[in-house]
């Protein structure tokens, strides 16, 4: 059955993005005819397959590569263009009026011009033969007032500043050598002519006066080095540092004794930061965590208000002009694009340059009015000038088709809406239905500039008792019985429940593993049984089993015949208090195995039968209390006499059984002449069975048997492979929120691991009632005060065990107590007057 | 408060938490002791490395998860090759105790035995490993893109990216071991005894630890007053100590330097231990071209070697990077360590802390731009400058005699604190110059 949800639910396609764990789906708004930048001389069009979009790729490949041949007339001037620097490029800056660009790096500090064939290379500011480390920058600035003034950072640990002016070769205006450690950043004053911000390694952060021959205040951000320094450029005196630790301070210029404000914004350190040109309060920072997040700083509590997920750490970030959500980024290591980001749309960026070689080191937009230039140095020895019309676009690369299924088979299938037109069969959704609450229409963004596609979103439901719905899973792990019985009781039981729902290869599995691993010809034991519980069907049933086995292979059918018939009426002599129905089903079906199956397993029972002779009791038969402790993975157990006096008194007991019932277990036992095989014979095959099982995705079955089964086929088969297994049944249950299954499955486990999850987390802090101060030791006696901290309302004496306690008003005592308590009053016992509540 | 196993996952859990959750532990102080006792839990013993770092609890916190990470979690490669190249990093510096502790845990995770009679027997993949183990123990500077070409080269025996990741993390950190236990002296007094199989730890070490160490019980002897067998935790530095005494009259062999100290022979390495023939296995089995050494990186410097700028690939910013991409989780592993160790609290100055280090980088050809190493000289004395190279580059007690420490004021968890600092500069070294080479490779 399929039904359409809504006719015109458009999908982001942000939710088709690389990332496979978003799978759930994103429904936005009403269509957005896409718009690009106004210089872009692209058509828009609507992505309608792959090939059109490889199409296209290649398309602009190849306009690209004529651009860069020659020089295209357009109203703006400039184009993508690039040139080779002698050495690589550690940080690029630009002056004020975009027409010249400083780069500076290990082996090069040279000034190129920015014209429209191409960068002329206008002064090398490396003189000298051989160069002091002083000339070795780790970053450099412009003055974005003064185009002859510049700053670099040495990765000596000096801060040098240049004057073009000079008239002689070397331009070197002043040296600071304050800083202990490699300075990583300067910064200048975006107003103030004179001032200089340099934060370094060695953890501290200096103010120069351009006037004075040293800084005029220290910074110390106590916490590690300083990665980052940016003057905030709408107020005077403050500035960001960012850190190695994670942390990011605001400073006030004017207080050097302690910083404004402080908070942690990433995992590892802090590469870069930069403050939104036009908003006050936003500050963007990037990290080796690989996350560039946005901060609004303007409210009392410092907010994270747009967070974008990229593939390495984030060297440095740049927010683009003119517009106000987009932001560049280039990485620290092996990803070598430049990404331009709408930081509303983290899945996917908004544009990137793939132009580098090697790893992208500075980054900077041309001017600071102008959106459609931006500059960039790199490793490879190259400085580039890319034009976001030559940007790529992985958003028209993306496809905007998205698929999940759902818990319960059911499968949601988002398209774009050309594609899903002219299905035929579809119905629209009604409203109301309550299994899909949620949609809500983004409102359309008219700033957003990113491509939008109107996509429709179609449900296809499972339809009730198909293969790909679930229920036969919940009530097949509501029923089963995993433990509390003996070993044959459960497979029957299983069996049972398999049938009933209709599975009859499960069912028949139970069965056969049931014939495998009880252990046979004991009567004394199976009597036991019979004695104790109502169950004594199957291990009769098992029995003739065994006894038809022999005949199979040593007598003619109609001794056989015989056999079966007088089993058959001792089964139903035996069964006078048993539920007719399972009863003869299993009869029944236990004469079509046989017959079936004139096979190998039973053949082999009979070539093996003279080399055991000897049967000894296994423990498997007893229930399996052992199974159910604390720490199950500890050495195995021996079980104790005591936990089975019935074996003991086995002999005297089963003279207390009816003739009948003697008679007869006695005759088959003579008949077979220890028929059984080890149970041990089988585990290969059952292990086969599982691991089949497990492959065919009925991780429920795998997980059941292994638990019924317990040690008999535990050791076969690998510990991680089983933690796999109850991994996996675990999860699924906890999906379908069966808890109680999930908590049964966990306590069974033999894995360490999984009874790890049981034990995890289950310390439950308390504070004493009285001092209230924690409770260190007891959880009844106070170490501090030295008194009883959980006493009973209703009988006032200290609760020891189970404590329960009113979430309003926060008395309580013994749970039986407080139960009878309210049962007969509604107010708290204590009282204080509080309607209490037990539910 | 109760511990719980969440931090560390024990392959051989089961003891252990079930000692654990007997257990709780109420303050800082015992976090040592508990840290020993977990590694006592895991691997039924406590070795002496172990001990030794023991009074630096924080430390040993963070060595001991990142070597268990190393070796028995996530990872790309199979548990029996990770102790395989364990084993040859080992024998690269003929560290037995590191070889014969490796072999036993090689054959536990069901090694073939066949491998440990030599290299030739393990399989060509590991084997081509066995140039880059070398370059890397011993002039790591050598390490090349075409280094890691040749491993990654397509073909039969190749080896994939992430893997030949763990591989030089595993050698880095072996080597580097290497000279720690050289150091600290744990070599020759501690063969490892043969254990039973199947991880199940000698009894009596499971008591005495459960008795010693935990707050539960009061004991009316304090730990080092049990049992002989079982060593205190500082024991050991006594027994170095008195090797100190021993020794002395070698140290003026010692003072003829370098040069001198690895054109002598192994000796005496085959005379010891006939009985464990299968355990403390011959090292120099596993090493091709044994006299492939360690050479003074300043010589060359003039030749065609560049020196390594820290300012162009530094850990925090390039290393970590990429090793965590390619092997996750590592870099925080590995970063936490250098943090750690960074951190202890030194009682001279901070400077000769950093002296120390960078002369070790130094050494190795690693220069950081904003140190004067006129600080080296100004600080560290000729003693010390030896015996930290000995440590690093000569960590072979056939062939160096194991040198006394001169610097002879020292304290012995001081001593513990410069082997450690040696340790991890030697290991974030080969790390930097190893995963340079990748990254060329990865450009390229």
């Amino acid at each position: 059955m399929r039904r359409e949800v809504t006719s015109a639910a458009n999908v982001n396609n942000d939710s088709t993005s690389a990332s496979p764990e978003r799978a759930h789906l994103f429904i936005k708004g009403q269509c957005v005819i896409p718009y690009e930048d106004v210089n872009r001389d692209r058509v828009n069009v609507c992505v309608t397959s792959r090939t059109d979009c490889h199409a296209r790729c290649n398309f602009y490949l190849e306009l690209r590569l004529e651009m860069e041949k020659m020089t295209r007339v357009s109203t703006v001037n400039g184009r993508t263009m690039f040139c080779h620097l002698d050495a690589p490029a550690n940080a690029i800056s630009v002056c004020r009026d975009a027409t010249q660009v400083v780069v500076a790096g290990r082996n090069i500090f040279k000034i190129y011009g920015l014209e429209e064939e191409g960068f002329v290379e206008r002064l090398n500011l490396r003189v000298g033969r051989k160069p002091s480390l002083n000339f070795s920058c780790a970053d450099v600035m412009w003055h974005q007032m003064d185009e002859n003034l510049l700053a670099t950072a040495a990765t000596n640990g000096a801060v040098v500043t240049w004057n073009l002016a000079r008239s002689c070769r070397n331009k070197q205006e002043q040296l600071f050598t304050e800083h202990k450690r490699t300075v990583n950043k300067v910064c200048f004053h975006p107003t103030e002519v004179n001032m200089l911000l340099s934060g370094s390694q060695d953890g501290f952060m200096k103010c120069f006066d351009l006037r004075k021959k040293e800084s005029v205040s220290t910074f110390s951000g106590q916490s590690e080095s300083v990665r980052d320094v940016q003057f905030s450029i709408k107020d005077y005196f403050t500035f960001a540092a960012s850190f190695e630790n994670g942390n990011v301070q605001l400073w006030d210029i004017r207080r050097p004794d302690r910083y404004e404000r402080m908070f942690t914004a990433h995992t590892g350190p802090v590469f870069c930061c930069d403050w939104h040109p036009e908003d006050r309060g936003w500050l963007a920072t990037g990290g080796r965590d690989k996350m560039v997040k946005v901060w609004d700083m303007s409210t009392n509590r410092v907010k994270e208000i747009y967070c974008v997920q990229t593939i390495a750490s984030v060297a440095r970030v740049k927010w683009r002009p003119e517009r106000r959500y987009h932001l560049a980024t280039c990485s620290m290591m092996v990803d070598h694009n430049i990404y331009v980001w709408d930081v509303r749309r983290p899945f996917i960026p908004f544009a990137t340059f793939e132009e580098h070689k090697d790893v992208t080191t500075g980054i900077v937009w041309r001017n600071q009015h102008d959106p459609y230039y931006l500059l960039s140095g790199s490793k490879d020895s190259t400085l580039y000038q890319h034009m976001f019309k030559d940007a790529s676009r992985p958003v028209d690369r993306a496809n905007p088709e998205g698929l999940c299924f759902g818990l319960f088979g059911d499968l949601a299938f988002a398209a774009k809406e050309s594609l899903m037109t002219g299905d035929v069969g579809r119905k629209t959704y009604p409203g109301g239905d309550r299994r899909y609450p949620i949609f809500f229409f983004k409102k359309p963004d008219v700033t957003e500039q990113f491509a939008q596609v109107s996509s429709a979103l179609s449900v296809f439901e499972s339809e009730a008792g198909s293969s790909v719905g679930m229920d036969w899973f919940i009530n097949t792990a509501k029923s089963y019985l995993l433990s509390g019985k003996p070993f044959a009781e459960l497979c029957e039981h299983n069996a049972q429940v398999a049938k009933k729902l209709n599975r009859p290869q499960e069912s028949t599995t139970w069965t056969m593993l049931r014939i495998m691993f009880s252990e046979p010809a004991n009567p004394s034991l199976s009597t036991n049984h019979n004695l104790n519980k109502s169950g004594n069907l199957p291990l009769v049933n098992s029995f003739s089993m065994k006894e038809m086995s022999a005949a199979l292979n040593e007598r003619n059918k109609e001794n056989r015949q015989d056999n079966l018939h007088s089993l058959e009426t001792n089964l139903n002599n035996n069964d006078e208090n048993e539920e007719t129905e399972g009863s003869e089903g299993q009869a029944e079906y236990l004469f079509g195995d046989a017959e079936l199956d004139d096979d190998d397993l039973y053949s082999m029972e009979h070539d093996n039968q003279a080399e055991e002779p000897e049967y000894l009791l296994p423990q498997e038969a007893f229930p399996l209390r052992h199974e159910i402790m604390d720490h199950p993975s500890a050495p195995e157990p021996v079980q104790e006499k005591p936990e089975s006096p019935h074996v003991s008194g086995s002999e005297t007991e089963s003279t207390c059984l009816t003739p009948m019932e003697s008679i007869n277990l006695i005759s088959v036992s003579q008949l077979l002449f220890s028929p059984h095989l080890p149970p041990k014979f089988f585990c290969p095959i059952v292990k086969e069975m599982l691991c089949y099982y497990a492959e065919q995705g009925d991780v429920q079955m795998a997980v059941s048997v292994l638990i019924v089964l317990g040690d008999r086929i535990r050791k076969e088969i690998d510990e991680l492979t089983q933690e796999h297994w109850y991994m996996s049944y675990i999860d699924l249950l906890q999906r379908f929120e069966l808890w109680n299954v999930s908590n049964e499955v966990i306590k069974l486990s033999t894995c360490g691991a999984i009874m790890c999850l049981n034990q995890a987390s289950t310390t439950l802090h308390i504070n004493c009632s009285n001092c209230k101060r924690p409770m260190s030791n007891k959880g009844w006696i106070c170490d501090r005060c030295h008194q009883c901290a959980s006493v009973c309302a209703v009988c006032h004496h200290v609760v020891k065990g189970l404590f329960v306690w009113c979430q309003g008003c926060s008395h309580g005592g013994h749970l039986e107590h407080v139960m009878e308590w309210l049962k007969q009053s509604k107010h708290c016992p204590a009282g204080c007057g509080h309607l209490c509540e037990y539910t | 408060m109760i511990i719980c196993t969440k931090n560390m996952d024990y392959r051989f859990g089961t003891q252990c938490q079930f000692v654990q959750n007997q257990v709780m532990v109420n303050s800082e102080k015992d976090r040592a002791s508990l840290l020993c006792m977990k590694a006592l839990a895991n691997r039924g013993r406590l070795d002496s490395v172990s001990q030794q770092m023991a009074s630096h609890p924080q430390y040993l916190e963070s060595f001991l998860r990142t070597q268990h990470y190393i070796l028995y979690m996530d990872g790309p490669l199979p548990l029996h090759y990770r102790h395989y190249i364990a084993i040859m990093a080992a024998a690269r510096h003929h560290c037995r105790y590191l070889v014969s502790l490796h072999s036993a845990q090689f054959l536990r995770v069901d090694g073939d035995p066949l491998w440990l009679q030599g290299l030739e027997a393990a399989p060509p993949r590991l084997r081509h490993l066995d140039h880059i183990n070398k370059v890397l123990a011993h002039q790591p500077w050598l390490t090349a893109r075409s280094h890691i070409q040749a491993l990654l080269k397509t073909g039969e025996q190749c080896w994939s990216l992430a893997e030949l990741v763990q591989a030089v993390v595993l050698l880095a950190h072996c080597h580097s071991l290497c000279s720690f236990v050289f150091g600290s002296g744990s070599d020759s007094d501690s063969i490892p005894t043969p254990r039973v199989h199947h991880g199940t730890p000698p009894g009596y070490c499971l008591c005495d630890a459960a008795n010693g160490n935990t707050a539960l019980l009061p004991p009316p002897a304090g730990p080092t007053e049990k049992a002989p067998r079982r060593r205190s935790l500082d024991s050991s530095c006594e027994v170095a100590y008195l090797r100190e005494q021993i020794q002395k009259s070698q140290e003026e062999i010692k003072e003829r330097k370098a040069d001198r100290l690895h054109s002598q022979t192994l000796s005496h390495a085959d005379v010891e231990e006939e009985d464990e023939a299968m355990f403390s296995a011959d090292p120099s089995r596993f090493v091709t071209d044994p006299e492939f050494g360690y050479q003074e990186f300043a010589r060359r410097e003039e030749d065609h070697f560049q020196v390594f700028r820290v300012q162009d690939y530094s850990w925090e910013d390039h290393g970590f990077s990429l090793v965590n991409r390619l092997y996750s989780d590592i870099g925080h592993l590995l970063d936490e360590r250098f943090r750690n160790v960074a951190s202890l609290p030194f009682p001279h100055s901070p400077d000769l802390k950093r002296a120390i280090w960078n002369y070790i980088h130094c050494i190795y050809g690693i220069r950081y731009d904003d140190y004067d190493y006129g600080e080296v000289n100004r600080l560290l004395e000729r003693g010390l400058k030896l015996y930290i190279k000995a440590v690093a580059c000569y960590p072979d007690s056939s062939k160096t005699p194991l040198c006394p420490l001169s610097w002879a004021h020292i304290k012995a968890s001081e001593k513990v604190h410069v082997n450690l600092l040696v340790m991890e500069a030697r290991l974030q070294a080969e790390l930097l110059y190893a995963l340079r080479a990748i990254t060329q490779y990865m450009i390229a």
